[in-house]
């Protein structure tokens, strides 16, 4: 209980802090006790692009930006955020180009609707080439 | 006197070195300037039916091939000299390396990697001018100098924006250096069987082009292409599945793939090979689909430009670091636009005279294999939207990342559909089957799937994703219907590709098994341990006991010793941090502990206060099942190489022998 209140203290505090330094980041590499939550950690961090890296999820990235922002999902994740919270603010904060998973955003919904327009489109091709059902 | 030849070496050696960069470089002029002459003497022949000039297209197209095979042995004797009078090894190389990485060096950046594309090329040719057969002669002819056509763009490439001989005067004291996370085996192996792979692609590109000028779309332009394709294919696999667990090993985050602009860059192509592959069989054994294999074997090849130009250009950032340059990628942009937009344009005009193959039956082997390269086709139109979309938006001024979560989500199903598909469709018939005899034929494997999803769902309810879930299931069942096809068959009298397709479907299934495992089942643990510390994970004992200093050939590193145990006797790992001085680098070398039922995959990271080291440790149940279906994919398809050569050379001899 009380490492929730300091965390929670934590929270409220970093915001400040991280205008003038680096928040410090005590959960960049080490995990959470629960194991259910530290799945669900884990599994967002591997969809959250390091900044400063090329090509890489901040799960899989030894850049300390990359701890940091580690040790900011654990943490809230422990304070009981969902995940998906967690990524809007991310983006909030980043920009679209954080999140590994495309947005809603309307410049996006060409992506979304890929599969099934190219789907729709295969099958009407493949049946032309079907021969139809003789009638008996 | 010249002042280059005036240095400490004396000018003998400078004169040698300055000899082996200007051979090759002349060879590489003579090499483009036969390639224009083999485009001529095909067109102005064909055009005007003049069988002298046709005598000369094949022999040309040989030279060319000794040509920048000569070019290429030049470069990579400039690179094992460490010849620093040669820009490119100067930038590249370093004297200190080891001759393996000075070997493989030549092809780890970029003027290197398009002379050894070009040399492929060029001995591919030589191999179709020397080899093939089954074509009637203008057909060859027109496949030669379309081979000529594409060679000369890349010859124009290498020699006017990237010459791999450049000269540096004066020649510095020594080199920059590799990057040191190409300082592996994996350099030697996974860039030239990509290539390998690409060219295999342009052959069969050129094929078709042949096809197309010659108005001869049939089923023995399938027969002459086929093996072509089967080893592009062939090599492609090994060369993504090499990729893989290259990276998978050396860059320390036990992720296998990443869904990486580069990584889409190379599956594309084998997604379009993939595809090619089946529909060529259906053109082969039915004469069906003659213009959907022409139009797969030129999107195969323009995929294969696509990636190389994603790489090359320098248009993405990524983990592959290669040499990027924005003025080659417009080149390469132009040959692309000039090569896609020309095939597309013959096709067009062309393909109209083209008499489509008679429509199938709803059930039936041909509706399988259609409904097989519709699904790759539109796993391949994803892949490509994703991997150029965050490339349009950002055109826009809207930065967006696509990576895993789209790929996983949007491919991954189709994916899945693809292999039930696969179980299905070699125990269905040709022209026509009765779904319920394919139904009965699928009986077994389905109560498989229905009992593996059974003890899954008690075992790991709830533990476990959705799609590694359908993963596992179908993976099974799909790798015991994989091996329905040998059912009730005399073994010994089974062709020997029969056995290739059963190998390469079951490779799929366990590829697929391997990775639905790894997601599932993994077990991570970080953790900051002191020497002395004892680490338990997934059933696994470590004894961190020491840190030590270690030196290498070009690095110096940290080492952790460990113990690992699972029961039974320890064994002793290392993982290790390693420091690169040029250029200067620190990569960590993680410490692989392989067993029958998975991977022990420990980094040893930086250390934290109080003398303890970051360590980030994996148990990996089955991973290694991946490449092992990766190599079973390749496996097969060089089974069915050999199979179906062997028996058109059989063949050729039983009607030899029936003459006499």
């Amino acid at each position: 209980m009380r490492l929730i209140v300091a965390l929670m203290l934590a929270l409220f505090v970093t915001p400040l802090g991280a205008q003038t330094a680096l928040p410090p980041a005590p959960y960049a590499d080490r995990q959470i006790a629960d194991p259910a939550l530290e799945r669900k950690a884990k599994a967002l961090m591997e969809t959250i692009r390091c900044l400063t890296c090329q090509s890489q999820s901040i799960a899989d990235s030894g850049a300390s930006m990359a701890g940091d922002m580690r040790s900011q999902i654990r943490e809230r994740i422990m304070a009981g955020e969902q995940p998906e919270a967690i990524r809007d603010w991310l983006i909030a904060r980043y920009g679209d180009w954080v999140s590994y998973e495309p947005t809603a955003a309307p410049i996006l919904w060409p992506l979304w609707a890929a599969p099934v327009l190219l789907l729709g489109l295969g099958l009407l091709l493949l049946r032309g080439r079907i021969k139809r059902r003789k009638r008996a | 006197m010249d002042p280059r030849l005036r240095g400490d070496d004396g000018w003998f050696c400078r004169g040698i070195a300055s000899m082996i960069a200007e051979t090759g470089l002349a060879a590489l002029w003579l090499a483009a300037s036969l390639a224009l002459l083999q485009l001529v003497l095909a067109f102005a022949g064909l055009k005007g039916g003049k069988p002298d000039l046709l005598a000369a297209v094949r022999p040309a197209a040989v030279a060319q091939g000794v040509l920048t095979a000569i070019a290429f042995a030049s470069l990579i004797t400039l690179f094992l000299r460490s010849d620093m009078s040669v820009l490119l090894v100067v930038t590249n190389s370093h004297s200190m390396k080891p001759w393996l990485y000075k070997f493989a060096g030549t092809w780890g950046n970029h003027e290197g990697s398009m002379l050894l594309w070009v040399t492929v090329m060029g001995v591919a040719g030589a191999a179709v001018a020397l080899f093939e057969r089954a074509l009637q002669r203008n057909a060859h002819m027109a496949t030669l100098g379309g081979q000529a056509a594409i060679s000369l763009g890349f010859y124009a490439f290498l020699l006017f924006s990237s010459n791999p001989f450049a000269r540096i005067d004066p020649a510095p004291a020594d080199g920059q250096g590799l990057n040191p996370l190409l300082q592996d085996p994996g350099l030697a192996f996974h860039p030239p069987t990509l290539y390998l792979g690409y060219v295999g692609l342009s052959v069969a590109f050129s094929f078709a082009i042949g096809a197309l000028l010659t108005r001869q779309v049939d089923a023995a332009f399938a027969r002459a292409m086929r093996p072509w394709v089967l080893g592009a294919w062939v090599l492609l696999t090994l060369g993504i599945t090499a990729g893989s667990y290259w990276a998978y090993y050396e860059l320390g985050w036990g992720g296998w793939w990443f869904w990486d602009p580069v990584e889409n860059a190379s599956l594309m192509p084998w997604l379009a090979a993939t595809a090619l592959l089946h529909s060529v069989t259906v053109l082969a054994t039915r004469d069906a689909l003659r213009a959907w294999t022409v139009m797969l074997a030129v999107v195969a090849f323009s995929m294969s430009m696509v990636g190389t130009f994603l790489v090359r250009s320098g248009i993405l950032t990524s983990v592959h670091a290669f040499a990027v340059d924005p003025t080659r990628g417009s080149f390469i942009l132009g040959l692309l636009a000039l090569y896609i937009g020309g095939a597309l344009a013959l096709f067009g005009w062309r393909i109209g005279s083209v008499r489509e193959g008679a429509p199938f039956e709803l059930v039936s082997r041909e509706t399988m294999l259609v409904v097989n390269n519709l699904l790759l086709t539109v796993i391949l139109g994803l892949v490509l939207i994703g991997t150029l979309y965050p490339l349009m938006t950002e055109a826009f001024g809207h930065k967006v990342s696509v990576g895993a979560p789209y790929f996983d989500r949007i491919a991954g199903p189709i994916a899945l559909a693809l292999m039930v598909a696969m179980a299905a469709g070699p125990l269905t018939r040709w022209r026509k089957d009765q779904a319920r005899a394919v139904g009965k034929r699928l009986l077994i494997p389905l109560c498989i799937a229905l009992l593996v999803s059974i003890s899954l769902s008690l075992f790991a309810w709830g533990r476990i994703g959705i799609l590694p879930f359908l993963g596992l299931v179908i993976a099974v069942a799909v790798g015991v219907s994989s091996l329905a096809p040998l059912w009730k068959r005399k073994l010994l009298r089974t062709p020997l590709f029969t056995y290739g397709m059963v190998v390469a479907h079951l490779g799929c299934a366990v590829s697929l098994a391997g990775m639905a495992c790894d997601s599932a089942f993994t077990v991570e643990k970080l953790v900051a341990a002191r020497p002395g510390d004892m680490i338990q994970t997934a059933g696994w004992s470590l004894r961190f006991r020491q840190i030590i200093p270690i030196a290498g050939d070009n690095w110096t590193a940290l080492q952790a010793d460990m113990d690992a145990s699972r029961g039974g006797s320890s064994v002793l790992i290392r993982p290790q941090s390693r420091f690169f001085a040029s250029p200067p680098t620190t990569t960590s070398e993680a410490a692989l502990l392989t067993r029958w039922d998975g991977q022990l995959y420990v980094v040893l990271g930086e250390e934290v206060e109080g003398g303890r080291w970051q360590l980030r440790i994996w148990w990996k149940p089955f991973v290694t099942l991946i490449w092992l279906g990766g190599i079973m994919i390749a496996l097969g398809g060089a089974l069915a190489l050999v199979g179906r050569e062997r028996r058109g050379w059989l063949m050729k001899w039983r009607a030899r022998e029936a003459r006499r």
